[in-house]
């Protein structure tokens, strides 16, 4: 414990330079050998999480998300490239010599040490003295609500309980960053959306530089600074929760994160920056491009289902002012706040729209029914550019 | 399936079945009760006759037949009225405390690495120590007391120890094993990730979570090695430990002292499985 390399975590007031990321990856690559074959999880990243943010890792399940939680904690090391702490290359450095704590997807409390036991477990390996101990241990079981809970054993309490000791004991130690894997996946609809609040807070009261890793892509929207999206072990976009929603970077993140329709098209012609893409006479889909595109380029856009405005009978053009596309309700689903329709239409077959039930009338059509869907053309969005 | 059974038309032997069925049930579990009572009268009668026979008030050292009742044997001056036999009892104790205690260390290391890291002739390891515990205790022997005499160490105390060792290992590496094999791999990354070396990690929470299992371990290495007759037989030499002094006396009838001790340590290893139980159970109740 005494060895050098503690210094890591003493020196921490002193070397954190003003202004560096929380955590950097520089070229950070890493291969895991599966029946004898490298597979990459996580290829040649470059990432700056800035300091105090709350920052998300989104993916589906092997896309390389936890693996890149597991080498800034420190539990694997990369094949490649370097990893900076506070501007501290924390490469090749043990997991217990990092000032990063980590709340586990399986919570992993101590199960022979009660709540309190289980919080003050990092300050005691730190030396800190006894009252001290006390004292930041209360704080933080207060912070998270926990106070009166310290002879509790884990066993003893509920999931969201658990949860919020995994919490305290990561937070108690003040690390550099928190890292958090999928830490709310265990508990139900009601628990996680008040959990999901209840970490904003804390984050906020603390703050400490959060790492989210989560599949949940709304959970990412509410909670997060930045997110980055990724997709087999490289990311595909990284911004913030609006950026990646309203303008997604690849097909991939517009598909990933909500609903979108995306439909592709040859450029029939470009005006004023926007391009039009027809498919029938009446069918066309306006989208604003940049210069470099021209006629007979083929462009792929999303358009996400809540901008679209569904109608029985076909508006005036004038009035559209950009995208129309006509065709037949295929399904209509009942959501509470909104109903969901499914369009077929000449510009794709499952044409998702989402209107609002904002007054009390009956749907707005049925299955079978012919419709016409409009939408702004700042309301296309032009995929990959 | 209750709709449709009370939508067809009634069997004409229903009713009887319905009658019948409750009886049947009846013998069934009577039967089962009865063959219950009977597998533990089996498992415990021998126990219960040796209990019984401590008590026997015998006259001479022959004690086959029951004469009547007395507590004289459970007095220190007529318990440990033989001296070579209160002697093998004390080797056969210190061997059994010897051997459990360094075969649990010994083996929960085994069992730790064999449940936690996949190495190189970790397949094979787990093969030999299987190979171990089933191998014929007459064969091992043998070949102990040749490895022995080979290396001319000669035989003793000693040798019955590193002996009771060796075959008590794999019990308790197979035991700890499983426990670990179970034991949620983040637990351990949590106390590195808190800051815990290696070493204080596994001290302060992989040792402390997997404790009962390597118990449970070190009180079969102690059975395994207080009642051993084969392997020790072989390598002894000219001492006697308690199952070989009992061996040696059967020829001149087996005084009562023999019962009475013999009882006192089933007495003990009974509490222990009682007080472990209870720990276990009030681990439960809290779960």
């Amino acid at each position: 414990m005494t060895t050098p390399q503690h210094s890591v975590v003493q020196a921490r007031p002193a070397t954190h330079a003003a202004g560096a990321p929380a955590i950097e990856f520089v070229g950070v690559h890493k291969n895991y050998l599966s029946h004898g074959e490298t597979v990459p999880a996580v290829k040649r990243t470059d990432l700056a999480i800035v300091q105090g943010e709350f920052f998300s890792l989104l993916g589906p399940s092997g896309c390389g998300k936890t693996t890149t939680m597991r080498m800034i904690a420190g539990f694997e090391e990369p094949t490649a490239g370097q990893i900076f702490l506070d501007g501290k290359d924390v490469t090749g450095v043990a997991a217990n010599k990092r000032d990063v704590n980590m709340v586990f997807q399986s919570y992993a409390l101590f199960p022979h040490l009660n709540t309190y036991q289980n919080v003050a477990f990092g300050l005691e390996r730190r030396k800190v003295a006894k009252s001290e101990i006390e004292r930041r241990v209360g704080e933080i079981l207060e912070i998270v609500s926990l106070t009166g809970m310290e002879k509790r054993s884990p066993r003893e309490m509920s999931g969201g309980q658990q949860q919020r000791v995994a919490l305290a004991r990561a937070l108690v130690n003040r690390p550099r960053a928190l890292l958090l894997d999928e830490p709310l996946g265990a508990l139900d609809l009601k628990l996680r959306q008040q959990m999901q609040i209840e970490l904003k807070r804390i984050q906020r009261e603390v703050g400490i530089t959060f790492v989210y890793v989560t599949h949940d892509q709304g959970e990412a929207l509410t909670m997060s600074d930045r997110i980055a999206v990724m997709c087999a072990g490289v990311i595909e976009q990284l911004g913030s929760p609006r950026e990646i929603y309203e303008r997604p970077a690849s097909r991939f993140v517009a598909g990933f994160i909500g609903t979108s329709n995306i439909v592709d098209g040859h450029v029939e012609r470009t005006e004023g920056g926007l391009a039009l893409l027809s498919y029938t006479t009446q069918d066309r889909v306006v989208v604003p491009v940049p210069q470099s595109v021209r006629t007979g380029d083929k462009l792929e856009v999303s358009i996400r289902p809540e901008k679209v405005d569904l109608h029985r009978t076909l508006p005036p053009v004038q009035a559209t002012g950009g995208s129309v596309l006509s065709g037949t309700v295929t399904e209509v689903v009942y959501h509470g706040t909104s109903t969901n329709y499914t369009v077929a239409t000449a510009a794709g077959a499952d044409f998702t729209v989402f209107d609002q039930n904002a007054s009390n009338a009956d749907d707005l059509a049925g299955r079978g029914d012919r419709v016409y869907l409009t939408w702004a053309p700042q309301h296309s969005y032009l995929i990959g550019v | 399936m209750t709709a449709q059974t009370l939508q067809r038309p009634p069997a004409p032997d229903a009713d009887a079945a319905a009658r019948i069925r409750p009886r049947r049930r009846f013998t069934g579990r009577g039967l089962l009760h009865a063959y219950t009572w009977l597998i533990i009268a089996w498992l415990a009668l021998p126990i219960l006759v040796m209990i019984a026979f401590g008590f026997n008030d015998t006259p001479g050292r022959y004690n086959t037949s029951w004469v009547g009742f007395t507590f004289k044997w459970y007095a220190p001056d007529q318990l440990f009225l033989y001296p070579d036999l209160t002697d093998a009892l004390i080797l056969s104790l210190v061997i059994a405390i010897v051997a459990s205690l360094v075969s649990g260390a010994l083996g929960t290391g085994i069992g730790y690495a064999l449940g936690r890291y996949r190495f190189r002739g970790a397949g094979s390891f787990n093969l030999l120590m299987f190979a171990a515990i089933s191998s014929p205790e007459l064969i091992m022997g043998a070949s102990l007391l040749s490895l022995f005499v080979s290396l001319g160490t000669g035989v003793g105390p000693v040798t019955i120890a590193i002996a009771h060792i060796m075959f008590s290992i794999s019990f308790v590496a197979v035991v700890v094993r499983s426990r670990v094999m179970v034991l949620d791999r983040s637990i351990e990354e949590a106390a590195a990730d808190l800051g815990a070396s290696p070493w204080t990690t596994f001290w302060k929470v992989t040792f402390p979570i997997i404790l009962p299992a390597v118990m449970s371990g070190v009180l079969l290495a102690f059975a395994l090695s207080i009642d051993d007759f084969i392997v020790t037989f072989f390598t002894a030499g000219t001492y006697e430990t308690f199952p070989i002094w009992i061996w040696g006396a059967t020829r001149v009838g087996i005084p009562p002292q023999v019962n009475v001790m013999g009882t006192l340590i089933f007495a003990v290893g009974v509490l222990g499985a009682i007080i472990a139980n209870v720990r276990s159970r009030s681990g439960q109740r809290t779960r």
